[in-house]
């Protein structure tokens, strides 16, 4: 079963944060820059308001005439902005008295000094004017005095002050990215830990969580315990439930075998024994067939949620060849084990259902007085066990046939089975990872099945 | 033998016992664990065949908690599959368990077989002219040679040792010897008869055909 994931709580959190950041950090250069902007153009403007108003200082009335000494330290401030361009005029009404003759400044009321950007030459200028009247020969004269900078040096030192809050924004987001990128994660790591502690739990450990976490995820915690509570007690009813329905049937198809058999020592006419030797071989049918419903369904079961424990393959296939030598032995049936070591990973009962389901295929074909032989041994990365046998083999059918469900080979008349043996032995296999090989005994001329694992 | 079968299901049980019969041993029944507490106490069994489910408890329980105190091998009588159960009843203590419906013959065959492991298996000598058939053993004894005998001959000379000078039809020798699932002809019969006169060979002891009816042993 898997889950489509959905955008990660982490890189959505941060990336949220990051907007955030980015949000801001832009908005703080926006206005850094402005102020800049504002800040060395009020600069320029009182720079050029001193030099004007100090010109028009000069201004005085000799005879009539109105005089003019333009003052070295007015251009001298203009210059320590930068190396702008400056331009003046100094007029009495629209008599030019000195000066460039095409600058026009802004309108101006005595007093006052008033301000305006205006193109000039090509270029952009910011320009001061100020009046001043002056009294010449009893007449009040209105001189005007404008100056004129090109603004270069201002907008440069504005440049640079918004660079600097550029890199210094940029610096910022950085930072905080990280930052927000570690405190999601400091965060989540609580929901990891216990996502861990779910996942590395084995399959059949449905205790309730107990670690404290924060409050956040006690709904979650709560919820989980509740879910596990149900699963336990579902396992718990669905293996009484088998169990019982275990019970139920093989209990009366114990009571018709021993009749049977009892019967059997006292009929004597050799139809009524015939008719009970039938009965005994449906009873030992359907008993065959309940046991491998039921391990099938076990097998489903477990390879869902696969235990993970090292299995030491010798002494495994030593248990299941004792549990089957008294089987074996009524036919005369010698169990040959040949072994060298061999580990896997995985649920230790499913792989002994596999081989025990391999090996009673193998005693149930064999003739009498024949030799079973396992094998179990290590090698390229890969653990075997091979069960061979000295029956009648698979005959001509494709061996991928064999492993479908209900399906049995084309050799075996006259012999109890229902054909899910090979099938479950397949599917514990491929619950590991691993697969059965099915071959021909190379010595005795009967099958050889083999059951591959993975090594540990 | 003497067994001690505890089984609740009194139709299972009875038919058991009667099965057990045929083939000579002898069975106490008890129909729950406390009634096989009582048994215990008062006498000495070869093997306990103890079901899983009883009314008043689960067998394997039983098993668990008696181990220390009961010393007599359990043959545990299970209906469940075995993936799920084998396990837990080995574990606790049982010697090897069984599903139900069972062989007898493959009951009988498990039950030698824990006994042998358990060094529980009574010496059970038949006189057979001048050799002395050991069935548990599995061996002939003539003189000096001792001849080990295959679980299949084995089985075939216990039938004749038993009934001796009685006709036994090869139908009912196979009853004996074979499992219903195998299908073998008559003439398989002929060939374990023919093996058993070879190594009864100078014993004093003849398997004799009777046309038409089967084989009997004459001392």
């Amino acid at each position: 079963m898997s889950v489509q994931p959905g955008w990660p709580i982490a890189r959505k959190l941060t990336l949220f944060l990051a907007a955030i950041v980015a949000l801001l950090a832009l908005v703080s250069w926006g206005m850094v820059t402005s102020f800049a902007r504002e800040a060395a153009g009020r600069t320029q403007d009182n720079i050029l308001a001193a030099s004007a108003t100090s010109i028009a200082e000069t201004l005085r009335s000799e005879g009539g005439q109105v005089r003019l000494e333009l003052p070295y330290a007015a251009f001298s401030m203009l210059g320590a902005i930068s190396e702008d361009r400056v331009f003046y005029r100094v007029a009495a009404g629209d008599d030019v008295l000195t000066g460039y003759a095409d600058l026009d400044g802004p309108n101006v009321t005595p007093g006052e000094p008033s301000f305006a950007t205006l193109p000039y030459r090509d270029m952009n200028v910011r320009a001061v004017s100020v009046m001043r009247v002056i009294l010449a020969d009893g007449e009040a004269v209105p001189i005007t005095v404008t100056l004129a900078q090109t603004r270069g040096g201002v907008q440069g030192i504005a440049a640079g002050l918004s660079r600097q809050a550029a890199y210094l924004s940029v610096a910022v987001f950085l930072l905080a990215v990280g930052m927000s990128a570690f405190a999601v994660r400091a965060s989540l790591r609580p929901l990891n830990t216990m996502a861990q502690h779910v996942s590395t739990r084995g399959p059949s450990d449905l205790r309730p969580l107990r670690r404290r976490g924060p409050p956040e995820l006690m709904p979650l915690v709560r919820a989980l315990n509740r879910l596990m509570d149900r699963l336990e007690g579902s396992i718990k009813r669905s293996e009484d439930f088998i169990a019982e329905a275990a019970h139920r049937v093989r209990t009366p198809l114990a009571i018709v075998r021993t009749q049977a058999e009892i019967a059997l020592h006292s009929v004597e006419e050799e139809a009524q024994k015939q008719t009970l030797r039938r009965v005994i071989r449906a009873v030992d049918d359907s008993s065959r067939s309940a046991s491998q419903l039921l391990d099938h369904a076990m097998v489903s079961f477990r390879a869902d949620d696969l235990a993970r424990e090292r299995v030491n393959l010798p002494a495994l296939a030593e248990g299941v060849a004792d549990a089957l030598r008294p089987t074996a032995e009524m036919k005369d049936i010698d169990i040959a084990l040949a072994m060298s070591p061999a580990e896997v990973e995985g649920d230790a009962i499913l792989i002994q259902n596999a081989l025990r389901n391999v090996l009673d295929n193998a005693i149930k074909y064999s003739p009498a007085e024949t030799i079973v032989r396992i094998s179990v041994g290590n090698g390229g990365g890969e653990a075997r066990i091979a069960v061979s046998d000295e029956g009648p083999g698979f005959g001509e059918e494709p061996a991928a046939h064999l492993t479908e469900r209900f399906k049995r080979g084309d050799k075996v008349e006259g012999v109890v089975g229902s054909g899910l043996g090979l099938t479950i032995a397949e599917e514990a296999l491929s619950a590991h990872g691993g697969r059965l090989e099915l071959g021909r005994n190379l010595e005795g001329g009967g099958a050889c099945v083999s059951l591959i694992l993975p090594a540990a | 033998m003497r067994f001690l079968l505890v089984e609740d299901n009194a139709e299972l049980a009875d038919s058991v016992v009667q099965r057990l019969g045929l083939d000579g041993h002898a069975v106490d029944h008890a129909a729950t664990l406390s009634d096989a507490e009582a048994h215990l106490e008062v006498a000495d069994y070869d093997l306990i065949l103890l079901d899983v489910m009883l009314p008043d408890g689960d067998g394997r329980d039983f098993l668990a908690r008696s181990r220390d105190r009961i010393n007599t091998p359990v043959i545990v009588l299970t209906a469940r599959s075995q993936i799920s159960d084998r396990v837990g009843a080995l574990d606790q203590g049982a010697d090897d368990y069984i599903t139900k419906p069972f062989d007898f013959s493959e009951l009988e065959a498990r039950c030698r077989a824990v006994l042998r492991r358990r060094g529980g298996l009574a010496r059970n000598e038949i006189t057979l002219g001048a050799a002395v058939f050991e069935p548990n053993a599995g061996t002939l004894r003539h003189g000096d040679a001792v001849m080990e005998l295959r679980n299949r001959e084995i089985r075939l000379l216990e039938v004749f040792a038993r009934n001796p000078g009685h006709i036994l039809s090869k139908s009912q020798l196979m009853d004996r010897l074979f499992s219903h699932d195998e299908d073998v002809t008559e003439n398989a019969i002929e060939v374990y008869v023919g093996r058993l006169r070879r190594k009864l060979d100078g014993v004093g002891v003849r398997i004799e055909t009777v046309r038409g009816a089967g084989y009997r042993m004459s001392l």
